[in-house]
């Protein structure tokens, strides 16, 4: 019973500010976090250690600072981790993604089989939720997205069942292992980091592996090279309408009454189905 | 950016927008799709197809006709009892076989759950570019690529991302950002019957029941002519009962800022913004909301834009066309009154 859960580390998005002039991102200090909603993905996984026994493995490919979302990931309970790290990966898509990913997965999965590779719904980020289906493209695993609960795996008969939402509804939705899940968040309660753990954790060997460690001889895929979409412009929205006309200097009444005036001048059909 | 597009590649022609169906019921982003893969085609100058997928004639036959009626030219049907609910394997399959076959230039889906997870595994075995959750789409004319543009770092910028030499350029689109055009029933077109061989035994993924979601407050939220947002400016969850009667007035409905439903004084599905709905109004009234840029992307679309603010330099007057400076408990009460002497005077 073995278990990947692929991490990334993002800039703590909530910290980012656009400069109020020249509209470029100042990122400067903004801290580095593990993707929030790995966080799901993570739990999801420990819950099938606490369990069955399984065996994880985090698994991350960003710079060597990502070494500390894969510490964060092992002061939970994960077994070992992962960084593919190699400045040939710069600039990747997640086309580019998925594939060096689904190469060091594919390496894992030589030394010791997996059964499920867990995901987050999406990063803070890129923000896309694109990586995950490209990995079990690759890898030919049964892919399970926007999970919600995972309500029964059988690891000999290489079973699973799951709730996975869908837009009108809640698919319940039989498959077969190895397979690929997206978590949703929010399902669950993430558990505290115990200290036993986080001493450890400290302690822990991360295993970093370059391009050609991870299986990847090919060049062409990766990095800019292995992307297809190219960022062309970059530029702050605008803003067609505002600054607002103030309705002031009268009471409330007068000032509503006017309201509803202006409103009906622009759409005077409205008034009918105000009940 | 100029590049000679590869010969290979320069045979792939038209727009193609998946149509995504449940239960035999569309999502409306495929109509808003339609709508702009038609004004892209002009500027192509090539035909717009629709791809539509089930498991029965007759439920594939009514989305088709919908498909024309939003201005498809073509529509391409696979029927099959393995396309009944949708599962990630043969849905993929068909439509990697559909575009390996006929080569669209451009193919479009909407940012649902269930698109991301097809357009996502369709790209990555085409090997071809997928820009994800887009706001706005439109042509390089020189180029002839696709420029789909999406907000990044939380809404506060956008970006515009190009597929140069891969063919088809792949988008997934935000619901509710682009408009839904003027269905003209009983429009014509091309249908194209694919005849798929899909095997179900060797489709390893099982639906084992369906439990649907009761009336959804989404779709209420992204259909509703008025909406009333509330934000941490209305001090506690009771005031948003106030919001409900001006709403129920209005024939509108209510929803609200990211802090007030992570305080639990709103159901999430209420959420406006960047992590929340977009929404397209005819009328946005902003109520102790402060504008921050996470929740202007929601409300950009609307018609007008009303804000109600107890702060005069609050930065929703600059995103506003109308704004009232004020208590929202003096001002609230009296639009109330006003609407309900109108009514009934
Ligand atoms: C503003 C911005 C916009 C972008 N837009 C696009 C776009 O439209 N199309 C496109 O192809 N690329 C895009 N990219 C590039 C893309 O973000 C990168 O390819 C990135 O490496 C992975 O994509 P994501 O962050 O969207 O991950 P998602 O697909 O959202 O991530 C889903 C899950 O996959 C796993 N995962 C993702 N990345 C890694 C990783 N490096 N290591 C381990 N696990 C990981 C995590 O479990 C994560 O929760 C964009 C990047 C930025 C900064
Ligand atoms: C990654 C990320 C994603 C996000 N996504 C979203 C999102 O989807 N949607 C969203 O809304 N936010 C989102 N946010 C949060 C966003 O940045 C803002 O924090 C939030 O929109 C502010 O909410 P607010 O206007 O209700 O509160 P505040 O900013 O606190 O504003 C309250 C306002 O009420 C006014 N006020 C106070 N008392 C009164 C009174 N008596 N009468 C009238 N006015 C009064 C105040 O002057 C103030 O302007 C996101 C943030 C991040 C980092």
């Amino acid at each position: 019973m073995h278990a990947v859960i692929l991490v990334k580390q993002v800039p703590d998005s909530s910290q980012i500010r656009v400069h109020p002039q020249t509209g470029t991102i100042m990122r400067q200090g903004v801290p580095a976090i593990l993707n929030p909603y790995d966080l799901y993905a993570l739990e999801e996984a420990l819950q099938l250690k606490d369990k069955y026994g399984a065996f994880l493995t985090v698994l991350s490919m960003g710079p060597l600072q990502a070494e500390n979302a894969l510490r964060k990931a092992l002061s939970y309970g994960v077994d070992e981790a992962i960084l593919l790290s190699d400045r040939a990966f710069a600039g990747s898509d997640t086309l580019a993604t998925s594939y060096a990913l689904a190469a060091a997965l594919r390496k894992i999965d030589s030394y010791r089989k997996i059964d499920i590779v867990f995901t987050g719904k999406q990063t803070i980020d890129g923000d896309t939720g694109q990586v995950g289906p490209g990995v079990a493209r690759r890898l030919g695993f049964q892919l399970l997205t926007y999970v919600q609960e995972i309500s029964h795996v059988d690891f000999n008969k290489k079973t699973v069942m799951v709730h996975r939402k869908s837009e009108r509804g809640i698919q319940v939705v039989a498959s077969k292992l190895p397979c690929l899940i997206t978590v949703l968040e929010g399902k669950k309660t993430i558990r505290y980091a115990s200290l036993p753990h986080m001493i450890r954790a400290a302690r822990a060997p991360v295993k970093i592996w370059n391009r050609l460690e991870a299986g990847i001889e090919e060049l062409s895929k990766i990095g800019l090279k292995g992307s297809p979409t190219v960022v062309g412009k970059v530029f702050a929205p605008q803003n067609s309408r505002g600054p607002a006309e103030k309705l002031e200097g009268r009471n409330p009444e007068e000032t509503c009454t006017l309201l509803v005036e202006k409103i009906l001048e622009k759409y005077p059909e409205m008034e009918k189905k105000w009940v | 950016k100029k590049i000679a597009l590869d010969p290979k590649l320069a045979e792939y022609r038209g727009i193609w927008v998946f149509i995504e169906q449940e239960e035999g019921i569309a999502h409306p982003v495929s109509w808003e799709l339609l709508g702009r893969a038609r004004y892209l085609a002009t500027t192509l100058e090539v035909e717009v197809a629709a791809v539509v997928f089930g498991e029965s004639q007759e439920k594939v036959e009514k989305i088709t006709a919908e498909a024309l009626s939003y201005g498809a030219d073509k529509v391409y049907q696979v029927v099959d009892p393995a396309l009944c609910d949708y599962r990630s394997d043969p849905y993929t399959d068909c439509l990697v076989n559909l575009v390996r076959k006929y080569k669209p230039e451009i193919l479009l889906l909407g940012a649902t759950a269930l698109s991301r997870d097809l357009a996502s595994s369709v790209a990555t075995l085409l090997e071809t570019g997928l820009t994800a959750d887009c706001t706005e789409l439109s042509i390089d004319v020189e180029s002839r690529s696709l420029e789909a543009t999406r907000p990044t770092f939380g809404g506060s910028l956008l970006c515009t991302i190009l597929t140069l030499n891969y063919r088809p350029q792949m988008a997934t689109a935000r619901p509710g950002v682009l408009p839904i055009p003027t269905a003209e029933p009983g429009r014509k077109g091309i249908v194209i019957r694919e005849q798929m061989q899909i095997d179900e035994e060797k489709i390893l993924t099982k639906v084992l029941s369906f439990i649907p979601e009761p009336y959804k407050t989404a779709e209420k939220l992204s259909t509703a002519e008025v909406v009333v947002g509330g934000g941490r400016g209305l001090k506690q969850p009771g005031h948003f009962a106030l919001l409900r009667e001006l709403a129920d007035l209005l024939g509108g409905e209510v929803g609200g800022t990211r802090p007030v439903v992570q305080a639990g004084w709103l159901e999430a599905e209420r959420q406006i913004g960047q992590t929340g709905k977009t929404i397209r109004p005819k009328i946005y009234i902003a109520v102790g909301i402060s504008g921050a840029i996470q929740h202007r992307v929601g409300i950009e679309k609307a018609g007008m834009i009303v804000a109600i603010n107890s702060d005069p330099n609050a930065p929703i007057f600059d995103y506003a066309d109308i704004g009232i400076v004020g208590d929202f408990l003096e001002i609230i009460p009296a639009l109330i009154r006003v609407l309900k002497k109108r009514q009934s005077p």
